[in-house]
């Protein structure tokens, strides 16, 4: 999927490049989880047995308000399978990837489950129907700790993207995201300096967040959206300063 | 992977519309023109950026009435007694040393078909590209028997500066045993773990001062951010102190009287020596004013931060509705980026690259204990959506915390030097 993704940032950097309003026909990757409007076509599956916005309530299954991130077979005054309780005590949370793989098929996730349901085989249905049913869960502009609204678009590039990953100009653009705590004067004031961080250690350091061996969760949610190409070049950014 | 043909053929031509701009730049001036209003965390930011990265070649003007801004952000260690007012005040010297103008002036007015502002001065003043961050107003009524002009009496210090000192002032002179009341504010405003971490700074200083003092916390809102690590935090450092009223028991029904110094919760009356009345929000006046709101804030679009009523109006901060990104000088920070980058993009031709976001909010529960949740952002056409987040966990051992609390003192250095240069 990636050159997708690739071919978005080719063709933004050449409209700039050149500014020319050529017509351009390409498809992007969405980072929306899927087209929420559809989604409450699909949601019609499922009306039957749960509601979901104001005033909603248990029926046959659970109201489905708030669904994402909280802990399985937790609803109060709701009667579950024995299965959905087990996962829930173990720890399971409903998230866009549990939910995922429940609603495409409810028994490969949860054994004895209740819910009578063959599964949605398309993708594109699932997420649809995960995106109608986010909106009924606590929004991130108030709540900024809830669950994504979103997913991360895999970071790639391709040999044309690697040709503006040279310019310095981009590695100095990246790098605006780290200016807001670490000072670019390079003072250490309860966040480390960077700059003039040898390149090789930097590259190490921020593989270590992306694979998050390296403690930190400010650092592992930086790191693990920057591609390779990018972690180089806000290396050789950093390494340069001074 | 939702792909989205007919979304991005649109960006795709928005883009190509931005960057056509520079064939109608305002007459009669070999440089663009660019406008700021508003000095916080997304204008000075923005204006810095525009300034420093076109290297001269955009006239960039700002425009604040204040000469001292003082930060929203640590106002709250301020009242519990961690910061100095002075070490959250910043002067606009060092921005006018990066090449921007800085004009002391409030902006009266925008003609959006002309492209010019006017100053309360008189002046009028031509634009190419407008970036609008004047953070937020208060939505007049939203708590009965409250108004601006009871802000003496009951202090919303939720714009900071003399209001911080006044609460402050006014939690000191507590009597003995006294009582503080907050009024919450309903959902969406500036920095979502505000209250609650002023809330646990008052708590620090009736803790040292006033031991005996009661707090009493009127909410509407039925969960805030960080509520689990604040509840944690007030049973451990303020147990008995702190009693929060939520909706279920008419903290969303709530008036108050300034001159008696009472709150009516559903009907029960309390009264209360300290009343900190933090009212609902909305987009800074000039927004309205600029005919670009849709109801309290005004839409934007995600990839460049344009409004999406005026391609030459950029929105940034607590006064832009964006979507899934916390109102906070973070986020502000953060989208007074993209937007510099799409506004030189649209002036000089230079490149853009796709906008990243992201945010961390840091807050303070007592001495040494700190904590913080952030997220990065993607933009798509309909809104920026969230992608990731993470916050601190209940249970933290005290060394952790400190270094969170550390942590944040760095961010506020980075922060500061990223806006001010």
């Amino acid at each position: 999927m990636n050159w997708k993704h690739d071919r978005f940032w080719g063709v933004l950097a050449t409209v700039a490049g050149v500014g020319l309003a050529t017509p351009v026909v390409a498809e992007q990757q969405d980072a929306r989880i899927g087209d929420a409007e559809a989604g409450k076509e699909v949601y019609d599956l499922c009306v039957g047995c749960h509601e979901v916005g104001p005033d909603a309530g248990n029926g046959i299954g659970p109201h489905l308000n708030g669904i994402f991130g909280r802990r399985a077979g937790s609803v109060e005054g709701f009667r579950y399978s024995k299965g959905l309780s087990r996962e829930g005590r173990l720890g399971m949370d409903w998230t866009l990837e549990t939910l995922d793989a429940y609603l495409e098929n409810p028994k490969a996730l949860v054994s004895d489950t209740r819910m009578s349901f063959d599964g949605l085989e398309d993708k594109a249905d699932r997420d649809n129907v995960l995106a109608y049913l986010r909106q009924f869960s606590d929004s991130p502009q108030n709540i900024p700790e809830s669950a994504p609204t979103g997913r991360a678009r895999e970071v790639g590039l391709s040999q044309e993207t690697l040709a503006i990953a040279g310019d310095p100009e981009f590695g100095e653009y990246l790098s605006n995201e780290c200016t807001t705590c670490h000072r670019i004067d390079g003072t250490y004031d309860g966040i480390p300096g960077i700059v003039g961080w040898p390149e090789e250690d930097f590259v190490i350091a921020m593989h270590a967040y992306k694979r998050k061996i390296r403690p930190h969760p400010v650092m592992q949610m930086m790191a693990g959206r920057l591609s390779d190409e990018e972690i180089a070049a806000l290396a050789a950014y950093f390494g340069d300063l001074e | 992977m939702t792909l989205n043909r007919r979304a991005f053929i649109g960006t795709g031509a928005a883009m190509a519309a931005a960057l056509a701009a520079p064939a109608v730049r305002a007459s009669n001036h070999g440089k663009p023109r660019v406008i700021v209003i508003g000095g916080g965390a997304g204008g000075a930011t923005a204006a810095r950026y525009i300034a420093k990265d076109s290297k001269g070649e955009i006239d960039v003007t700002l425009i604040e009435p204040t000469r001292m801004y003082y930060t929203c952000f640590f106002s709250n260690l301020y009242i519990g007694g961690f910061r100095d007012l002075s070490s959250i005040g910043h002067s606009y010297g060092t921005l006018a040393q990066s090449g921007v103008n800085v004009a002391h002036d409030w902006a009266t007015g925008v003609d959006r078909e002309a492209r010019t502002v006017t100053l309360a001065g008189g002046a009028v003043l031509p634009y190419d590209r407008l970036i609008l961050s004047p953070g937020i107003d208060f939505v007049e009524d939203s708590v009965s028997g409250w108004d601006v002009s009871a802000q003496n009496k009951m202090p919303h210090a939720y714009k900071a500066g003399s209001q911080s000192e006044l609460l402050k002032a006014q939690v000191e002179a507590m009597p003995e045993g006294g009582r503080f009341a907050m009024v919450a504010p309903p959902n969406p405003y500036r920095c979502p773990p505000g209250p609650y971490e002023r809330i646990s700074m008052v708590a620090h200083l009736l803790k040292e001062k006033n031991p005996t003092a009661k707090i009493l916390l009127v909410d509407p809102k039925e969960k805030f951010s960080k509520q689990a690590l604040f509840e944690e935090g007030w049973n451990r450092h303020y147990a008995g102190m702190i009693e929060r009223i939520g909706p279920d028991f008419g903290g969303d029904n709530v008036s108050v009287n300034p001159d008696e110094m009472t709150v009516d919760i559903d009907g029960v009356v309390e009264k209360v020596d300290v009343c900190n009345v933090i009212p609902a929000q909305k987009a800074g006046r000039i927004c309205e004013m600029a005919g670009i709101t849709e109801g309290n804030w005004a839409p934007v679009i995600p990839h460049t931060m344009q409004s999406r009523v005026d391609e030459n109006i950029h929105v940034l901060g607590d006064a832009s509705n964006q979507g899934d990104m916390p109102k906070s000088g973070f986020s502000a920070n953060s989208q007074a980026k993209v937007a510099a980058m799409a506004v030189r993009g649209a002036l000089l031709g230079s490149n853009v690259f796709p906008a990243k976001f992201s945010n961390t909010c840091w807050s303070l529960i007592e001495e040494n204990d700190g904590v913080k949740v952030g997220a990065s952002y993607e933009a798509t056409d309909e809104k920026i959506v969230s992608v990731s987040s993470f916050i601190s966990q209940t249970g933290e051992d005290a060394d952790l915390r400190k270094q969170t609390y550390e942590e944040s003192i760095g961010w506020y250095s980075g922060i500061v030097s990223d806006m001010f240069g």
